[in-house]
Formats: C-alpha cells, structure tokens, sequence
C-alpha cells in the first residue's frame, strides 16, 4: 500500500470512506459497475452486502469462486454469435437500416439526414482497427459529439461511451447504441426533435409479442443510458430533457432476421434506477462500523517456486467471516442477479429465513422472518411476540385447518358430480 | 399465497421433503401420455435442436436438427415430428360415443379419447408454441414448399400449446413443474421449483438421502443436464459449438463419411442431454399416477376429448389454421372462456379436496365444525304455502368473520343454499353459528330424507360454493364484430406472405 493512501481508521468523510473502500478490496483493480450490474441494483435494493462490495470495487464472481460458491452465469457462443451478426446488420451501411426502420410505419418519425459518427474508432485511425479501448479518450470524443448535437447538429453516434457516477465510483456503460434526433409522428413540426437511444436486442418480436422478461431487462438497461446521456448534457448545460423518456428497440421480426422497432417507455425504470443511485452515498454508514479486519483481499501473491500454487491473501474461511459480518438480504432472485447468490442463499437456508423461499412466502407467513419462530407459533409450542397477534392467529389457524383437513377423506372419485 | 401453503413450504423446509397441499390428483393422467421434450438453440426465436418423444418410457424416440439454422433441416424435423406425432393423435379418435341432445346442442359423436402431451416445463410448453407457430402456415406449394404434414403440426401444438394449455382445469398439454408444483409444497421457492430434477427431487428423493440435499445436487448442470429447453450454456460452449463446427467444416469439405460420424457425435451428445431429463419426467409421471385422482377428473377430461373431437372436426371441415392474432371479438371470448374455467375449476378443486378448502377456511371464507342442533321442522310461511327452512347449528373452532344473510354451500351438497342467521362466540371456546337451509331439500313441505344433515355431522360451509356460478358475457358473433373492433374478422386465408415468411 502506498504511503500516502490513509489507513482505514481513517478520520470518517469522503476521503476516510474512498480509503476504507480501497482497504477492503485490497491491492486488486476495481471492478465497476456496467449497465447490467447497475440495473440489477433495482431488483434488490435492499441489500446492504452488495452495496458495500459493489462500493468497494470488489470482483465479485472472483469472491463467490473463492469462497466455494461459483456463480452459474454464462452465455451461450451461439447467442452470442447471434447477437453480434443482428447488430452488424442493424448497423450496416452506418446505421442506414435503423434510420430507415424510424421512418417507416409504424413509427413515421420525421428523422433528418444524420451524419454518422463512429466514437468508438480515433478519427485517424485504421477502419479495421478493433474499437478503441481507452476509456478516457473515447469519453471525451463522445462529450464532443454531444457538444455538437447540443448545438444542433443531428448526429448519428455510434458506440458511445457514457459515465455514471455510481456510489462515488465512476462506471462507464456504452448503449449498443446510438443516439440520434427526431421528431415523433404526432409531434407538431415546430416541435424541437429529441434524442432517443436505441438498443440492439437479438431476440425475436413474434406477432407483435416478446418474451416480457428480456423486454423489462432491456428497458432498465436503456433507462442507465438514458440516465447516463442526461447526465452528460447536464454537464454540457444542455436541459437534460432533449434525451426521450421513449427507447428504440430494435429486434428481429417473427422468425426472420428482419429488424422491427419498437418505442418503449421507459420512464419507470429511469425512476428506478435514479432512486437507486441516489440511495448509495449512505455507503458511508454502512462500512462506518464495520470491523477494521473485514476486507475481501482477492489477491494472490506469485508463487515462490515454479509449479508452487500461489499464496492467497486471505484464504476461504477469512472471506466467508467477512461477508458475514456485513448484513445481506437474500431473495431468490440474487440468482439471476448477484454473483454472490450461492453463498447468500445456504448462509439464508442455514438460519432458517423465510426470505429463501421467497417474498410471498414470508409475507404469507405475517412477516414472521424466521421459519422455525413461524411454526413454533403455528404449533402452539411458541407464543406470538408484540405485533405478531394477527399473524399468530392466521398461522395456528392454517396447522389446525391443514392438520383436520389431512384426516378427512376427499370426495370418491368416480362419484357423481354433485356440481353438474 | 395462502397461509396454509406458505406454513406448508415452512414445514416442507424443517423437513427437508416436500409436504403435499392437495388430498388428491388434479389434473388427468392418460393411461398413454405422449413425453415430449424439445431443446432449441440459444439466441434464435425457434430453432429447434432436438426433441425426445414417445409413449414408452423404455424407447424414446430421438429427432436431431444437426445443423439448426439450416431451413431444410428445420423442416425435415418437423417432419419427422410430424410423422410421430399425428399417428399418436389419430390413434386416439378411433372410438366414439354418442352425446345425447340437449336443449343448445344437438345430437353427436365424441371421442372416447384425447391424446395428452407431457412436457417437463412451460418453458417446453412455449418452445411447442413457437415450433407450431412457425409452422402453421406453411404450404405444400409456393416457394418453399414443405410436406403436407408440417403446417398440420403447426396446427395441433398450436391447438395443444396455445389454445389448451392455458386453459384451467385443461389435461391435454401439461407442464410437468407446474403440475407437481400445484400439489405439492417445497421447502425452496417458487422460483427453484421452476428446475424440474429439484422440484422431483424434494418430491421423491432417493433413497436415504433427504430431498433438501438431493436437490442440491440436482442443480449442478454437470451432475443433471437442464431440462431444457434451454442447454446449458457450458454443454454448447464445450461439445455442441465443437460439433456442430467439425460437421459443418466436413460439409464445406464435401466429406460425406465425416459428415456422418460429425452427425453422429452430435446426436449422441444430445441424446446423453436429453435422456436424464426423460427418466426424470417419467418419474414425475408416476408421482402423479400414485395419488387419487380427483372426483371431477373424469369430467374435465371429458371436456377436453370434447374439444379435441372439436378441433379435429373443424381440420377435416376445412377450417383455416388458427390465426396470427385473434379478432377483437375473439380476444374477448377467449378471456371469458380462460375465467369461468378457472372458477369452475377453482369450484371443483375446493370440492373435492378438503386440503384445497382448508386454504379458503383460513382465509375466511369458510369454516367447518360439528353439527349441534337440527330443527328440521321449522318452516316459512309465503303467501298459502309453507316451505321448508330447517335450522341447523353448528360448532366451530374456526373464526368466523362472515355477516349473517350471506349465503353458503357445503362440499358435501354443493346445490343447497344455506344462509347464515347468526354468529355468537361459544361457552366452550370457538363460535356457534346458526344456519338456516333454504334449498336442495326436494319440492315437498317436509325435507326429503337426507337432504338436512344430522347432529354431530361434520360440515365444512364455503361462501364461495354458493356464488352464482360465473356466466359468460354476451358477445357478437364473429361476423358482426362492430367496425370499432376491427370490423368482422377475415376468414385467414394462407396469403403469399406467409408462406413465403422468411425462417432463417
Ligand atoms: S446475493 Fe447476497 S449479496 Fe447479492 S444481492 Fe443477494 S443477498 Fe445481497
């Protein structure tokens, strides 16, 4: 550790939490967030773990593989493959078929020539030349280009790359995408044009219907964008209000590769995902208590000898006590959202919560958060606490009605039906 | 959810084995039910991988697409699909029986079978859905002509995917997870159950292993490939990408005895994928044929060969292939006919199940105890006739939260109406509740015997038993559809554009 980082009994403040932060990920790279990892942040919000490694820059799918609890995420190579070929066709010609999608019915926007920016290439640089990865500078062509359209100019941005501040850490996301002027069909012509984003999606629109799980991912993904663009041209002094509340997203028709648009209001989900955000900051407070020996030092220092493993900093056991020192709220859907959902989930199991069969579970339970409380409540064996009369009630209610009704015969089949 | 079946997944948890939340079956299990399960490739709308299919467990039938994206492949699938599938749908209206005239419906003919699809999951169900969808509109003519038999496919997972799987109280195609999920409580969520070798596992476990761990394991892809139809993303990134990349290589090569052995590969890896989930959804089979079925089984199962001999009559008459988007008119038919049959099955589950009317006795709508007191004379005098009105008291542990006037039905004589006259907290603990019967005692001034039950009987009294059984809104037929809802529908008549619809 460098002299001049303070330690992490820092005084409390921006500074003290930057360093605390950077304590408890250790000597390692940050990871940040992207716009699926910002967007998950909407469907647990609750969840203090999370928040703390996220805050923190801690590699998470690194940590759950360490501690015995590999996550189960990947991708398909031929979704991929899918995916990429459909964008390249959307995006052929610079963009001529999205823009020709958006003048077409159903849409019928009134979209002017656009001059086609790529920002992820460097002005000079070879057109064969993979995209450019340096973050800073293509942050800066894309504050340009924005610049100019803020002036006026209607650009076709392509690859764009957008900064978030999330939690104190900058993320950048890049909308697949593009953003370009128009004006909707029903707009008055005096009606200044909007910028829309538009997000490339592979998986098929089939009789006007797709699946509403990809269609919701996609929207809050879209909102991060839209939030992200907004932001920049706050920046710009720009009104923020020039970046549509509508997406475009543009997917394959029925069973072709044909790509179809569609408008997709996302207001909600930029609600969502602004209320998020904003509730970070407080990551001050939660790490304020926390433990001086907590951290999630992933790294692993070189071996001393060829063919010798390496030495870990901290081992399984070491990570495992500091994840449980900072409080997490498991629901069964961490699995599809947190790398770290295998780990919460036994550690949720092993306590006996009622939040890893799920919310309605717990719910129907009276917020009774403990299972083994609930059926001691249920049997009789327990007496209800203060607040718990009416979930008490219902409960022994349920094991007597359950209990007699095991004991009565059912109506014979084959009897005859009484009910006509 | 319910109380009762949340406590239910509660004790399911502290006892690492599923707890049942139904007394019997509901839902019908043919004697010779078609398994079907399909795998279709990531990232495409409806590329079908392969499909294990057939009525004996011992000798499924496997179909391979060996390269997905290629359209004749796709067909000669469908094809082969097709050629399994219609016989198994033609074996089962060889046998009639004449259903007697009534006063909205004449004289016919119904068949004395219907064929049954099992599939391990919805997502099954969807894939069945979209392979059909892809393939109604298909032409023997045209520029990409198919064997006759594929838009006829189409039509039947239509008619099984979409227009009967969604329907209440529906056998004909049946998502395995779902089904066993309606009868049995986990101590896992909902969302977990949606794994069907989890799901199983907390059912039936094997052998000296509690079915908490034995799920665990389940979930591991490596140990139990998915049950589709989806594959694990590893499964393609590993030995299906490999394959299908050696056989495609080999046909640029013109190497036709590569080709074959690439070919061959493929299918064995897919067959190793499929042939755990087949064990495992058979299994599931015989959890449900083990439990009794419900009383009302064999009347929604004779539902459902009515509209299957429905369906088949209306194919041979011509009928076009189900449309892409249903009219206005058709849309709202539809929503009335998915509603009352979730009432009516609601209805009958609460009646022949007293595990399923426990959940409503929690909720408060209804209660059950002992009969205490029986006036079976009592009567009412209306204008020069007196009628019967017995008064009936019972006891009851349950609380009671219902207003008196409000009318109530038993299970145990579902057409008596009986309306509540008064609710006092018992000297003994619980309550005591007055009853009044108003019907279903024959059309004399006394009741007819049996019809008024008798002191120290159990009864279980439900509001909803009572309800006016839901009757369906009054809707246009189809070719006066009003103008404002789309003018009258276009009887589909397969147009250029579908046949030439593009199925990459
Ligand atoms: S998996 Fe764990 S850390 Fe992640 S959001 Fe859920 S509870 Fe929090």
């Amino acid at each position: 550790m460098s002299p001049s980082v303070p330690q992490a009994t820092a005084a409390p403040g921006p500074a003290g939490t930057a360093a605390r932060l950077d304590a408890l990920r250790g000597p390692v790279p940050p990871r940040s967030h992207d716009a699926r990892t910002i967007a998950a942040l909407t469907v647990n919000p609750g969840c203090s773990r999370r928040a703390v490694l996220d805050a923190a820059g801690v590699d998470k799918r690194k940590l759950a593989e360490r501690i015995g609890f590999p996550a189960r995420y990947g991708q398909s190579p031929f979704a991929i493959t899918r995916g990429l070929a459909f964008e390249k066709q959307v995006k052929a010609d610079n963009c001529a078929a999205l823009l020709e999608l958006l003048r077409a019915e159903p849409l019928r926007f009134d979209v002017p020539e656009h001059e086609y920016v790529d920002l992820g290439v460097e002005p000079e640089a070879d057109p064969a030349a993979p995209v450019n990865l340096d973050r800073a500078a293509r942050y800066e062509r894309t504050r340009q280009a924005f610049a100019r359209v803020a002036a006026g100019e209607p650009l076709l941005a392509d690859h764009p790359l957008l900064r978030l501040d999330v939690g104190g850490r900058t993320a950048y996301v890049e909308p697949d995408v593009v953003a370009l002027s128009a004006r909707p069909a029903d707009a008055s012509a005096s009606a200044p044009a909007r910028l829309y984003v538009a997000e490339v999606k592979s998986f098929a629109v089939i009789d006007g219907q797709a699946d509403p799980a990809k269609v919701g991912a996609a929207a809050t993904q879209a909102a991060v964008y839209v939030l992200a663009l907004r932001r920049l041209f706050t920046e710009l002094g720009v009104d923020p209000a020039i970046v549509a509340d509508d997406v475009l997203l543009i997917c394959p028709t029925d069973f072709a590769n044909k790509p179809s648009a569609h408008l997709l209001d996302v207001r909600r989900q930029i609600a969502a995902v602004e209320r998020q955000l904003a509730r970070l900051p407080r990551i001050g407070a939660l790490i304020a208590d926390l433990d001086p020996a907590v951290d999630f030092d992933l790294a692993v220092d070189p071996p001393e000898a060829k063919g010798e493993p390496g030495r870990e900093h901290r081992s399984a056991v070491e990570l495992t006590k500091s994840l449980t020192m900072i409080e997490a709220r498991y629901a069964p859907e961490c699995v599809t959202n947190c790398e770290m959902a295998f780990h919460c989930r036994s550690e949720a199991r092993a306590a006996g919560a009622a939040d890893a069969l799920g919310r309605s579970v717990r719910d129907a339970l009276g917020g009774i958060e403990s299972l083994s409380e609930a059926l001691e409540i249920a049997d009789g064996t327990a007496g209800a606490g203060s607040g718990q009369h009416e979930a008490a009630r219902l409960l022994r209610a349920a094991a007597r009605a359950y209990d007699e009704a095991l004991r009565v015969a059912p109506r014979a089949a084959g009897g005859s039906e009484a009910d006509g | 959810m319910s109380t009762l079946t949340a406590l239910a997944r509660a004790r399911a948890a502290r006892g690492g084995r599923a707890v049942p939340i139904t007394a019997v079956r509901h839902v019908h299990v043919s004697d010779e039910p078609l398994v079907v399960i399909p795998l279709m490739q990531a990232g495409e709308a409806a590329a079908p991988l392969a499909v294990m299919a057939g009525t004996d467990r011992d000798a499924p039938t496997l179909l391979v697409v060996a390269q997905p994206r290629n359209r004749d492949q796709r067909f000669e699938f469908l094809t082969a699909f097709a050629e399994l599938l219609v016989p198994y749908i033609d074996a089962r209206r060889q046998h009639t029986e004449t259903v007697e005239a009534t006063k909205n419906h004449e004289e016919w003919e119904r068949c004395t079978d219907a064929p049954q699809l099992i599939l391990p999951n919805p997502g099954g169900v969807e894939a069945l859905r979209l392979l059909g969808r892809s393939a109604r509109f298909r032409t023997v003519d045209g520029p990409y002509p198919v064997d006759a038999r594929v838009p006829l496919l189409g039509r039947y997972l239509t008619w099984f995917a979409d227009d009967r799987a969604p329907m209440p109280g529906s056998s004909v195609c049946l998502a395995l997870t779902s089904v066993l999920a309606q009868h049995w409580a986990t101590g896992q969520s909902a969302l977990e159950d949606q794994h069907l070798p989890a799901l199983l596992s907390w059912i039936d476990p094997p052998d000296g292993m509690s079915g908490a761990a034995a799920a665990l394991l389940a979930e591991d892809p490596d140990a139990v490939p998915p049950a589709g139809p989806a594959t694990d993303p590893a499964f393609d990134t590993g030995v299906l990408a490999p394959l299908v990349r050696a056989q495609e290589e080999a046909r640029a090569a013109d190497d036709m005895r590569a080709v074959a052995k690439a070919e061959e590969e493929l299918r064995a890896a897919l067959a190793a994928q499929l042939e755990p989930t087949w064990e495992t959804v058979w299994r599931g089979i015989d959890v449900l044929r083990a439990m009794p079925a419900a009383a009302s089984d064999e009347l929604r199962w004779q539902v459902d060969r009515g509209r299957f001999t429905d369906f088949m009559t209306g194919i041979e008459d011509g009928a076009p292939p189900q449309p892409k988007r249903p009219s206005a008119v058709a849309a709202a038919r539809r929503l009335a006919d998915l509603e009352s049959a979730q009432q009516s099955y609601d209805r009958t589950q609460a009646i022949d199940d007293p595990l399923v009317l426990a959940r409503y006795r929690v909720g408060g709508e209804a209660f059950a105890g002992r009969i205490t007191f029986v006036d079976a004379e009592r009567q009412e005098i209306k204008g020069k006739r007196a009628w019967p009105r017995p008064l009936v008291v019972m006891q009851t542990q349950d609380e009671v939260i219902l207003r008196p006037g409000v009318k109530l039905a038993s299970p145990a004589r579902v057409n008596q109406t009986v309306r509540l006259l008064a609710v006092r907290p018992a000297e003994a603990g619980g309550f005591e509740v007055e009853l009044e019967l108003q019907s279903g005692m024959g059309r004399g001034k006394t009741p007819e015997a049996g019809s008024v039950p008798a002191v120290g009987e159990e009864r279980c009294y439900a509001t909803f038993l009572a309800e006016q059984r839901g009757t369906r809104p009054e809707l246009p037929d189809a070719d006066q559809t009003p103008w404002t809802h789309g003018g009258p529908p276009w009887p589909h008549v397969a147009r250029a554009e579908d046949q030439a619809e593009e199925w990459r």
